[in-house]
């Protein structure tokens, strides 16, 4: 085993634990945190996928922006283990078989593709580099990127406008 | 890493997202759940573009980036989402103090309560 490989399944291991603990944990605030060390493991798989750019980012916007709002939300409203509503045990456990069926189709449709022997290259190549992507975004995707300026605006308008109290 | 590994893990992810939403009642937990769900469509993209990437690289040194920039791009909605939903859940815990999805189900019944008034009063202003 390389060390990439000991470093995947490492990560993976993370990622999958603390996933199912931000659904498991009663309480929200630790919930929101699992969710945060879920983020940081899903940034170490991009910087094995060798993608920079994209590892800066998720920390920056996910894990530094976005779960912070959460973060404020649940303190604002005083949120914690005692006010957290409980949904009936059958209702839960149905939700659980639901998802299992789904993870059993999931996989049983996606067993014997054959792109199987296709590798995902780790530690190698410059396309998740901050210069290529940055020459490709103000290039090919330049109309997307104003367009997606012109949704921040809508958003931080509608934020206000449902945020307003009257 | 062979592309099964990261398809799979992500599928993982994505089912565990699902589960949250059908179990939790909070509604900022299947905000997260949704967040989570996000994350491993991205990883996928990802580990996808890479794949395209070594498969094409004689072709195109450039293959593959799109790829990432798709991913980019589901990021910046992901914030625009979030700040959006988060201000009508707060909007909603102010109106009926409380953030259990159970309670969101007054619409189909006759708008008797307060915060049901609310919203219909404020969609009909916005409408004019």
């Amino acid at each position: 085993m390389t060390i990439t490989q000991i470093l995947f399944w490492a990560l993976s291991a993370l990622t999958v634990f603390s996933a199912l603990m931000v659904v498991v944990s009663k309480n929200p605030v630790h919930s929101v945190l699992w969710l945060i060390f879920t983020f940081f493991c899903i940034s170490g798989h991009y910087i094995l996928l060798n993608a920079q750019f994209l590892f800066i980012v998720n920390i920056i916007v996910y894990a530094g922006a976005i779960m912070v709002l959460f973060l404020f939300v649940i303190m604002l409203m005083n949120l914690n283990e005692s006010s957290e509503p409980k949904k009936n045990r059958w209702l839960r456990m149905a939700g659980v078989v639901a998802g299992g069926c789904l993870l059993l189709v999931f996989v049983a449709a996606l067993k014997n593709i054959d792109i199987k022997k296709q590798i995902a290259e780790t530690n190698t190549d410059d396309i998740g580099l901050i210069q290529n992507l940055g020459q490709a975004l103000f290039n090919e995707y330049v109309i997307p990127f104003e367009i997606s300026s012109i949704l921040f605006l809508s958003a931080m308008v509608g934020t206000v406008v449902i945020g307003k109290k009257d | 890493m062979p592309i099964n590994y990261y398809i799979f893990l992500s599928i993982a992810l994505f089912v565990i997202g699902i589960i949250g939403v059908l179990t939790r009642r909070n509604a900022i937990i299947i905000f997260m759940c949704i967040e989570l769900m996000l994350n491993a469509v991205n990883l996928m993209l990802v580990a996808f573009s890479k794949m395209h990437h070594l498969a094409n690289v004689a072709k195109d040194a450039s293959a593959g980036i799109d790829g990432q920039l798709f991913v980019f791009f589901i990021m910046v909605v992901a914030a625009a989402e979030v700040s959006v939903g988060l201000a009508i859940i707060v909007m909603m815990y102010r109106n009926i103090h409380s953030v259990d999805v159970n309670f969101l189900n007054r619409l189909k019944h006759e708008y008797e309560d307060h915060f049901t008034s609310y919203c219909i009063t404020s969609l009909r202003r916005i409408s004019y």
